[in-house]
């Protein structure tokens, strides 16, 4: 199973009769696997990772680091639920260290994000402060380098 | 001007003329690459360049440095529960081709023959005939696995013979050798005093099966030849690193001509493999496994266009016998690649018994597999219409 879950997070648009050859299984099989997979939210959803950059489409992220006052019987569940409720916010992880939410916002322009920060995440209750970080250049990301396409560099033939 | 006659008497590679047309092409998805697709892990690159700033840059002692030979030591006692004494029985060599040249002159009279079982590595018979033997061939095809019943090479020993190759996971077929057949072999080769060259550098390339170390089999220790290397498994075959182990003895005979050839193997790629032997197993695991599904999906592929494929066992190779298409595989090679811009190695390459195969290397992406399949089963399709 977690074989097939590999598979499917470098290539989620192989064929189940491809995944099958892969490891041995029937087609079948491979179905079955991924339905229970998908019913048990473990598959999340399908993507696909994108050089946003290069299509010249103009997308802002941001990194903020936000330190709460947890609330007493949910800790930062509920926090956290009332910040990644808002579509600008592309990702929220706890964290540990000296920030409390690693929050990942996305807007159109640098001002768009900045302004969502001050008027939304700064005076969300509990929220004590917030650090941004503006996302400059991505070099690498879920395990995908985005800088240097690496070419084969192998001789057509070897014996 | 003279050339040597022992030189004349080998053939020009068959695969040269190959390269030639394919490199003149645009597109081509080589499924003829003898190597891994993936460049060496980061960390045993990472590790070359740090030793380079740090001004490692000298000769290493013949034997290469002790403290890859004591990795490797362990490394092949954990794993097979065979012992080599890392300061006399182990020797660091230019890529495991060293180390098969360096074995034919290290036990050689002119005309003493060696057994070699075909398909295999293009190397061993130039090699033999180099050091003045004769190879002696054994022909083996897919009904039997790719595998000579020992009873076939015991027929091929005659009073010169000296030694018997064997390389299991085996290149060109991926054919894995069974623990009984090798013990087989072994003791043919204790009752005619014979030595055994055991070409391990596909060994960690397995898929659901153990390899069998020969040496670790009774009898076989003190006339095996050990040669294995980084090239297949840590995916380094640029650096050129491999290694023989042996008896001291004839480890001392081979050094002599490592010496006197090398000098050493270079020590920042015996840097890099000591990275490899300390922190490469996970990298090393996670392309195998990756090989492992890259086979599942070539060998079903190229049964379902009708060339018959034996499920390889190791290695990194699919060897379809294409028979059925009517064509020779230097035919086949070259009609596939002019017609659809795919690479195979005729299987005649490999011997004359590999006449009516190719090799098909899925060292390659999971992608350029489907690519080549589907060129491939096109190609098939219109033939044999
Ligand atoms: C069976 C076999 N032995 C030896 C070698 C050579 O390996 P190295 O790169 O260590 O010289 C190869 C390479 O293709 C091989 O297939």
């Amino acid at each position: 199973m977690n074989e097939i879950l590999k598979i499917l997070e470098t290539d989620c648009r192989l064929s189940p009769e491809e995944i099958a050859a892969m490891t041995g299984r029937t087609p079948k099989e491979v179905k079955e696997l991924i339905a229970d997979l998908e019913e048990k939210g473990i598959i999340r959803r399908y993507k696909a990772v994108i050089d946003w950059e290069k299509t010249g489409d103009e997308r802002i992220f941001a990194l903020i680091d936000v330190k709460v006052s947890p609330e007493r019987g949910v800790g930062f569940d509920a926090i956290a639920e009332q910040i990644y409720r808002y579509p600008e916010v592309h990702t929220v992880y706890l964290v540990s260290g000296l920030h409390d939410l690693r929050v990942v916002v996305e807007g159109k322009s640098m001002k768009e994000v900045a302004f969502f920060v001050a008027e939304k995440l700064a005076t969300v209750d509990r929220v004590q402060s917030t650090s941004t970080h503006f996302l400059l250049k991505r070099y690498k990301e879920d395990g995908v380098f985005f800088d240097i396409p690496e070419s084969d560099k192998r001789l057509a033939i070897v014996p | 001007m003279h050339i040597s006659s022992k030189i004349k008497s080998v053939p020009p590679s068959g695969i040269r003329k190959f390269f030639d047309i394919v490199s003149q092409m645009k597109d081509v998805v080589s499924l003829g690459v003898g190597e891994p697709d993936f460049v060496t892990p980061w960390r045993i690159r990472e590790a070359c360049i740090y030793s380079l700033g740090k001004g490692y840059t000298t000769y290493t002692s013949n034997y290469g440095l002790l403290e890859l030979r004591r990795l490797i030591a362990a490394d092949i006692e954990k794993t097979y529960g065979v012992e080599y004494n890392p300061e006399n029985q182990l020797l660091i060599t230019v890529g495991a081709s060293e180390a098969i040249m360096l074995v034919m002159h290290a036990i050689l009279e002119p005309g003493d023959e060696v057994i070699i079982p075909e398909p295999c590595f293009v190397a061993y018979k130039p090699c033999v005939i180099f050091a003045g033997g004769n190879p002696v061939t054994v022909c083996t095809d897919h009904t039997s696995g790719f595998l000579p019943a020992p009873e076939e090479i015991e027929a091929a020993v005659t009073p010169r013979t000296r030694a018997i190759f064997l390389s299991y996971p085996n290149n060109p077929t991926g054919a894995v050798m069974p623990k009984e057949t090798l013990q087989a072999i072994v003791d043919i080769a204790v009752k005619h005093n014979l030595y055994i060259i055991s070409d391990d550098i596909y060994d960690k390339l397995i898929y659901g099966e153990t390899h069998t170390c020969i040496p670790s089999l009774p009898g076989a220790y003190q006339r095996t030849v050990y040669v294995n290397g980084f090239s297949k498994a840590y995916a380094m075959t640029g650096w050129r690193i491999g290694f023989a182990a042996a008896n001291p003895e004839l480890l001392e005979a081979m050094m002599k001509v490592h010496q006197y050839m090398v000098m050493c193997a270079p020590i920042m790629a015996q840097m890099a493999a000591i990275e490899a032997m300390k922190n490469g197993e996970q990298d090393m695991q996670d392309m195998v496994r990756q090989y492992n599904h890259r086979r599942g999906l070539i060998v079903k592929s190229l049964n379902n266009m009708g060339l018959e494929c034996t499920t390889p066992k190791g290695a990194f190779y699919a060897f379809p016998s294409i028979k059925s298409t009517g064509l020779s595989s230097e035919e086949f090679a070259e009609k596939l690649l002019l017609e659809e811009k795919v690479a195979v190695v005729p299987g005649n390459s490999f011997g004359d018994c590999g006449e009516g195969y190719v090799r098909c290397a899925y060292a390659t992406s999971i992608q350029n597999i489907q690519i080549a399949m589907e060129r491939m089963s096109r190609f098939v399709k219109k033939i044999s219409s």
